[in-house]
């Protein structure tokens, strides 16, 4: 199993007063697979993925991230494993501004330990996600839609085990969103585990699997019998 | 590895370049904390190289004699206010002789004093210059008009005076000054010859003096049998270490002195290149305090520093989430910062660099425009100084934002709006 956690909980401390967010999670998330994680705002659903994308530790229970322990690495061990086993695509994109899109991509490349050739990885990624006329154009100077796919490019560039999608559409036109679904159940169509985290059902069924979360206890993980496909003319609400 | 380095330093470029403005006030506390150093570096050892190529000017083969024992590099104890009468012009004939010092060629004993001097209706206040006949063949000077006075004056208390060219032209203006009568306090003297003028050599004004018969100066004017200084001049500046140490026997010799180690002795003997080592010290000592003073800048530079990169870690505070989560470590994010105080400082010092030379230059033209004889010298030692310390006030001062910076949470950081 790719993600394997056991009885997971977080709790946020603020001074005397004790939130509990996660009540105790336990699924476990095959290699390969498409998983849209589902649950109303305040469910903990954004908790949950950080905790899985290793942005954040649990309070207790177990994460098995490929094969290894990881709720009692260090700081540094997870700045590791996030940049070799993890790719993130966020709603606010979070692109370097001033920066130009092929730098964008090729940062994840310049924290990784291995060495590669940036350029042409960073270059292979970009044309994946249909921006190669973009290379060299600063972030500002690109549509939405476009800095989301820069943003799925450098998740893609250190070749991860597990892509977090948070939101991803959540910023963009219903035609560019389609645009992103797409790029995504074709990354999935190529073998890469997807989690994606969104309050939307619509958006939610392009995926193969949904896990339900509502306030931090999992109500419901069933697979999509209807499964939506993105495709042009497509209308995402 | 190599091209990380690249990005650390392509960040900091344009974290730089986007905020032109700021980045430039912020480097301005460096740039003139930089630049004043230069330029206190650079107009001190001027202004050293002047002080001691007038002090080299009088002659480096000039040794002085003056009475109480003081320690090797320190005061003599006449500056403590004591008054020390051990020391004649008998010693001064004695070392004169061949016999006892060989490689002296003239000496001049001194005993000074300050006085009014009258002339028609003019009054004038002056150094009273008791001093033997020696003195043109010691200390040098030329004469503008008469004659300086004889040994036998000398030793007869005749009442002549050499006027210096600042009190001729006080008392006398435009007139012959050459045998007219003036009074030196309550006595009056014939001017018997008007020195030329010499200007302020070592912090010494030649021209405000008059010269006076030592022996005239001491018995008839002040009362005393001591001289409060002899000069001596010596074949030549090799041979000081042999004079030296004949002039401290003879005069122990006759003082009856038998303790040769010299702690004993009641005089001390300095040589012009001594005298030259503690102007040298002394100027050292005032020009490095100046850069001291000059550096404090660069501490108020640094704090601005400071709360400028914490500024920009607020306003990254995203970037670095962001930078985080796809797998920054801690050290990456704190070298980072580190890297961009550190280029702020380093160029806001190559910027104080150029400036403080380029004044330093404008003020040895001006020097040399105003007839100093002006060094214009910027020394390697002090550009070195000043990058270096740029550069560790970035390191200093760029470490608690970095450090700052590096321990953000991602969640928190990507969080925060």
């Amino acid at each position: 199993m790719l993600i394997d956690i056991h009885n997971l909980k977080k709790e946020f401390k603020t001074g005397e007063v004790v939130t509990k967010v996660l009540h105790g999670l336990s699924f476990v998330i095959g290699e390969g697979e498409f998983v849209a994680i589902m649950g109303p705002s305040g469910s903990g659903k954004s908790t949950l993925m950080h905790i899985l994308g290793l942005l954040d530790r649990p309070s207790s229970g177990s994460y098995t991230l490929a094969g290894r322990e990881v709720s009692t690495l260090s700081d540094n061990e997870l700045a590791g494993f996030r940049n070799e086993k993890i790719g993130f695509v966020f709603q606010a994109f979070n692109l370097l501004p001033r920066t130009t899109v092929l730098e964008n991509v090729k940062l994840p490349l310049t924290y990784a330990a291995a060495k590669v050739d940036m350029d042409k990885r960073a270059k292979e990624v970009l044309s994946s996600v249909g921006l190669s006329h973009r290379l060299h154009h600063y972030t500002n100077q690109i549509s939405g839609g476009e800095k989301q796919r820069v943003a799925i490019a450098r998740a893609l560039v250190n070749r991860p085990s597990v892509i977090f999608a948070d939101e991803p559409t959540g910023n963009l036109d219903s035609k560019s969103g389609i645009q992103i679904m797409e790029i995504l159940q074709k990354l999935n169509d190529a073998g890469n585990t997807i989690i994606l985290v969104t309050h939307e059902t619509y958006t939610a069924e392009h995926a193969k699997r949904i896990i339900e979360v509502r306030d931090g206890l999992l109500t419901r993980d069933h697979k999509i019998l209807k499964r939506r496909f993105a495709h042009e003319g497509e209308i995402l609400k | 590895m190599f091209s990380q380095y690249i990005q650390v330093v392509k960040t900091a470029v344009i974290a730089l370049l986007s905020n032109k403005g700021r980045s430039f006030l912020t480097m301005l506390g460096i740039i003139i904390g930089v630049g004043a150093v230069i330029v206190i570096m650079a107009v001190g050892a001027g202004a050293q190289s002047l002080i001691l190529n007038q002090v080299k000017s009088l002659g480096t083969n000039l040794i002085g004699i003056i009475p109480g024992y003081s320690e090797e590099d320190g005061p003599p104890a006449s500056v403590m206010g004591i008054v020390i009468t051990t020391l004649t012009y008998d010693d001064a004939l004695a070392l004169k002789e061949k016999k006892n010092v060989p490689n002296i060629e003239d000496v001049v004993a001194y005993y000074k004093g300050i006085g009014t001097l009258n002339w028609s209706s003019n009054s004038y206040d002056t150094n009273l210059n008791g001093c033997s006949s020696g003195y043109i063949a010691v200390e040098g000077g030329e004469l503008e008009s008469g004659r300086f006075f004889t040994e036998e004056e000398n030793r007869s208390l005749t009442k002549v005076v050499v006027l210096g060219s600042t009190v001729k032209e006080e008392l006398f203006g435009e007139s012959e000054a050459v045998g007219q009568r003036i009074k030196v306090k309550t006595h009056m003297f014939e001017v018997i010859g008007v020195m030329a003028g010499r200007g302020t050599v070592a912090m010494q004004d030649y021209d405000d003096q008059v010269f006076i018969p030592l022996k005239t100066m001491q018995k008839v004017m002040a009362g005393v049998n001591h001289v409060s200084m002899i000069r001596a001049k010596i074949d030549h500046e090799d041979n000081t270490a042999r004079a030296l140490e004949d002039i401290k026997i003879t005069l122990r010799e006759r003082h009856e002195i038998n303790d040769k180690s010299g702690k004993s002795d009641d005089f001390t003997v300095r040589s012009a290149a001594q005298a030259l080592d503690m102007i040298t010290t002394v100027t050292n000592a005032l020009k490095y305090f100046l850069a001291a003073m000059a550096a404090l800048s660069l501490l108020v530079g640094g704090i601005g520093i400071m709360n400028i990169m914490l500024v920009a870690v607020t306003e990254r505070t995203r970037e670095i989430g962001l930078r985080k989560a796809v797998g920054a470590k801690t050290a990456d994010i704190l070298s980072q910062f580190l890297f961009e105080a550190v280029t702020v400082t380093s160029i806001g010092g190559l910027f104080g660099i150029v400036g403080g030379t380029l004044l330093s230059y404008l003020i040895a033209l001006v020097a040399k425009f105003l007839g100093y004889d002006w060094a214009f010298a910027v020394s390697l030692s002090s550009v070195v100084l000043a990058v270096g310390v740029s550069m560790l006030v970035g390191l200093i001062f760029g470490l608690y934002p970095a450090r700052k910076a590096s321990r953000l949470e991602p969640v928190e950081a990507l969080r925060y709006e």
